[in-house]
């Protein structure tokens, strides 16, 4: 089953009334996600999409039993629409927005921390459990239901390899875009975690790339935990220049670390089946699942 | 987004922290009236670049004398500086600041930037200054002491305590470090900085504490509410097609290669760059077209791409998925019409209706070669060079 979303997720859209907002509610809901409603302060009272839209997120919660949260809130008033979230006891936000200031991620983090409250994101593509719920704006079409659980950095990145998956029959469990900013919520070693007790959950995808050390915790935590299933990773940004940001916030090799073959590296280290290349992704996972029996 | 040492020296003096006064000079100013301005009779004369290394590259020069001065300053405003840190091109150099001399007893190091692992500020410090950071921590990491700020406490003045002692400070240092250390964290966190570096920090003959260098970078994600620092850009620092490429809100970063690439996403994008490599190839640039991937915005990454003339194969690799890719091939057929397409083109592209994508591609009255994997892209775009 589904490690964070499902058919019993209800699914308030942050910022509905907007051009993104609107568009992947629809394509939520198209999947068979459980929209429920849509918040945009001042609109409360109007309907998008055939979801009535609120004032606040305490709203939708109140009067749609709504339990999760996909924000499509512009830049500057993000950060806030997270806080609104999780006071108002919304239980995974899904961020998907891009450019938040790192201050304001900043304060959101240590905000979230110790509440029952997951955020994924920001500056992602959200989060799908093939076949059951799609809370993001990742095409529903080119996944499919099984037992591989993906988790990645990347957004089209994420696509390619899913697909790659796809075409050699190798299903999904839950797909997650953690996101391309240096400061998210749920990292790779959170869901490794939440991966290791799904009991759909066969093999797990890492799609990493240059900048931070969410792939060394990722490795540490496989080795400390002596991780149960076979763990394939890929690592994007071998040829990135030091110092430059390569579209993702989090992108970036400083001061040195965080390159491409460092981490690979280190997940090779901790046992993780490497992909040498984008193209052979789908390929890696499939002889890494034939070994492990 | 990054500044130059005088305008990063201009922040510290709003916020307090103790510089060398100085006086930044372009080739039209007058180095005999700066240095009379600042008096004494030692000066150094620095390269103002975004590039670190500058002393190596002999873009820093101690004087003592005006006649000095002005030579030292004619001659750096002349160089194309070469350091470690601008690649073996250089940069012109335009400006320089010309600093009153400091009598120097200590070198030592102090930053702060946002540690990624614990999502919160931390300030580095070492009595290593004048170094690179990055050697000192891994040749003699006891030597760099790290202070992890709590975003809700911030610095507590115990905390600049024990920086103090880190860096070896005695007598009224050790308060001017507190106040210092204070001044500075308010300046990371009011201007949205992602860096501020001093090194070196120095301690004079006379037991003070002056930031004799100053490096600032700010989150360019926050720039929106600080139009004051958008201000500071200086646009000739940077690449000129990066820069263009900004305005036209295409993500862009050059490199050295000769295989242009444009791709959707920065992930695939990064490992579009990487599977050239890969199979034999050099990527001539990074380019993140976009969600949108619409005919204008293809365009538009055509030009940016082609304004570089080592470019002799560009590969477009675009996974569509809630975009459909029949439209990304009208758009990029509908954009190679309308630029002066001098090199060939590979296109692959995949996800929804790719399969009328191709047709519309090869239908097309551009000798588009049309890829179906991503291997095959990458093959065929190294194969026809």
């Amino acid at each position: 089953m589904g490690i964070l979303v499902d058919e019993t997720t209800r699914v308030v859209v942050q910022g509905i009334t907007g051009k993104e907002g609107s568009f992947h509610a629809r394509g939520c809901k198209e999947y068979g996600t459980k929209v429920v409603a849509g918040v945009t302060p001042g609109k409360g009272g109007q309907e998008q999409e055939g979801v009535p839209v609120f004032d606040s997120v305490g709203d939708a919660v109140d009067r749609e039993g709504a339990n999760t949260s996909l924000i499509f809130v512009p830049p500057p008033f993000a950060a806030d629409a997270i806080l609104e979230a999780a006071d108002a006891g919304i239980r995974l936000v899904v961020c998907i927005t891009e450019g938040i200031p790192v201050r304001d991620m900043i304060t959101v983090y240590h905000s979230l921390k110790g509440k029952s409250v997951n955020l994924i994101g920001p500056n992602c593509p959200g989060v799908i459990t093939p076949g059951k719920a799609k809370v993001g704006i990742m095409p529903g079409f080119i996944h499919l239901p099984g037992s591989v659980g993906v988790i990645s950095r990347s957004g089209t990145l994420t696509y390619e390899a899913v697909k790659q998956l796809t075409d050699l029959e190798l299903g999904q469990s839950t797909c997650i875009g953690i996101g391309g900013d240096p400061i998210i919520g749920l990292r790779f070693a959170d869901l490794l975690g939440m991966f290791a007790a799904d009991d759909q959950t066969r093999a797990v995808l890492l799609i990493g790339e240059i900048g931070g050390t969410a792939e060394e915790e990722a490795a540490q935590y496989i080795i400390e935990s002596r991780y149960p299933k076979p763990v394939i990773g890929f690592v994007a940004g071998k040829t990135a220049p030091p110092g430059r940001r390569m579209g993702h916030a989090g992108a970036i090799v400083s001061g040195g670390k965080g390159t491409a073959a460092e981490k690979q590296t280190v997940m090779e280290k901790a046992g993780m089946a490497v992909c040498p290349s984008p193209d052979a992704i789908g390929k890696t996972v499939q002889e890494a699942l034939a070994s492990a029996g | 987004m990054n500044v130059h040492e005088y305008q990063a020296k201009q922040i510290f003096r709003e916020y307090g922290i103790p510089v060398p006064n100085g006086k930044m000079c372009t080739p039209q100013d007058s180095v005999r009236e700066a240095t009379g301005a600042l008096g004494g009779d030692r000066w150094v004369v620095k390269a103002q670049v975004h590039a670190g290394g500058r002393g190596k590259g002999g873009g820093v020069r101690v004087v003592d004398s005006v006649e000095e001065a002005e030579k030292a300053a004619g001659e750096i405003l002349n160089l194309k500086l070469v350091t470690a840190q601008t690649g073996v091109e250089g940069r012109q150099v335009r400006k320089v600041l010309v600093e009153e001399g400091v009598a120097i007893e200590k070198e030592l190091y102090l930053s702060i930037l946002v540690d990624r692992a614990s999502n919160a500020p931390v300030i580095i410090c070492s009595e290593a200054g004048g170094m690179e950071i990055e050697e000192v921590a891994a040749k003699t990491p006891e030597k760099v002491h790290r202070e992890t700020i709590d975003p809700y406490l911030g610095l507590r003045a115990y905390q600049t305590r024990r920086i103090a002692q880190a860096l070896g400070l005695k007598g009224a240092a050790i308060r001017q470090a507190a106040k210092m250390l204070g001044g500075l964290y308010r300046l990371f966190c009011e201007k949205d900085a992602s860096l501020v570096e001093i090194n070196p920090l120095v301690v004079t003959e006379s037991g003070d504490l002056v930031a004799l260098d100053a490096k600032l970078q700010f989150d360019d994600n926050a720039m929106f509410r600080h139009e004051e620092i958008l201000a500071l850009r200086d646009v000739e620092e940077e690449d000129p097609l990066e820069a263009e490429a900004g305005e036209l809100n295409l993500s862009y970063i050059r490199l050295q290669g000769n295989i242009g690439c444009m791709v959707n996403g920065a992930g695939l994008a990064m490992a579009t760059m990487d599977l050239i490599q890969y199979v034999g190839g050099a990527p001539a640039n990074f380019l993140d077209v976009g969600g949108g991937a619409s005919a204008s915005s293809v365009e538009r990454a055509f030009r940016i791409i082609l304004a570089d003339p080592r470019v002799k194969a560009i590969l477009i690799n675009i996974f569509g998925g809630i975009v459909r890719c029949d439209r990304v091939a009208q758009g990029v057929t509908e954009a190679a019409g309308n630029v002066d397409l001098r090199v060939p083109v590979v296109v692959r592209l995949e996800g929804t209706n790719a399969e009328e994508a191709r047709a519309i591609l090869e239908g097309s009255n551009i000798d588009f070669v049309v890829a179906h994997s991503l291997r095959e892209a990458a093959e065929k775009v190294v194969s026809v060079l």
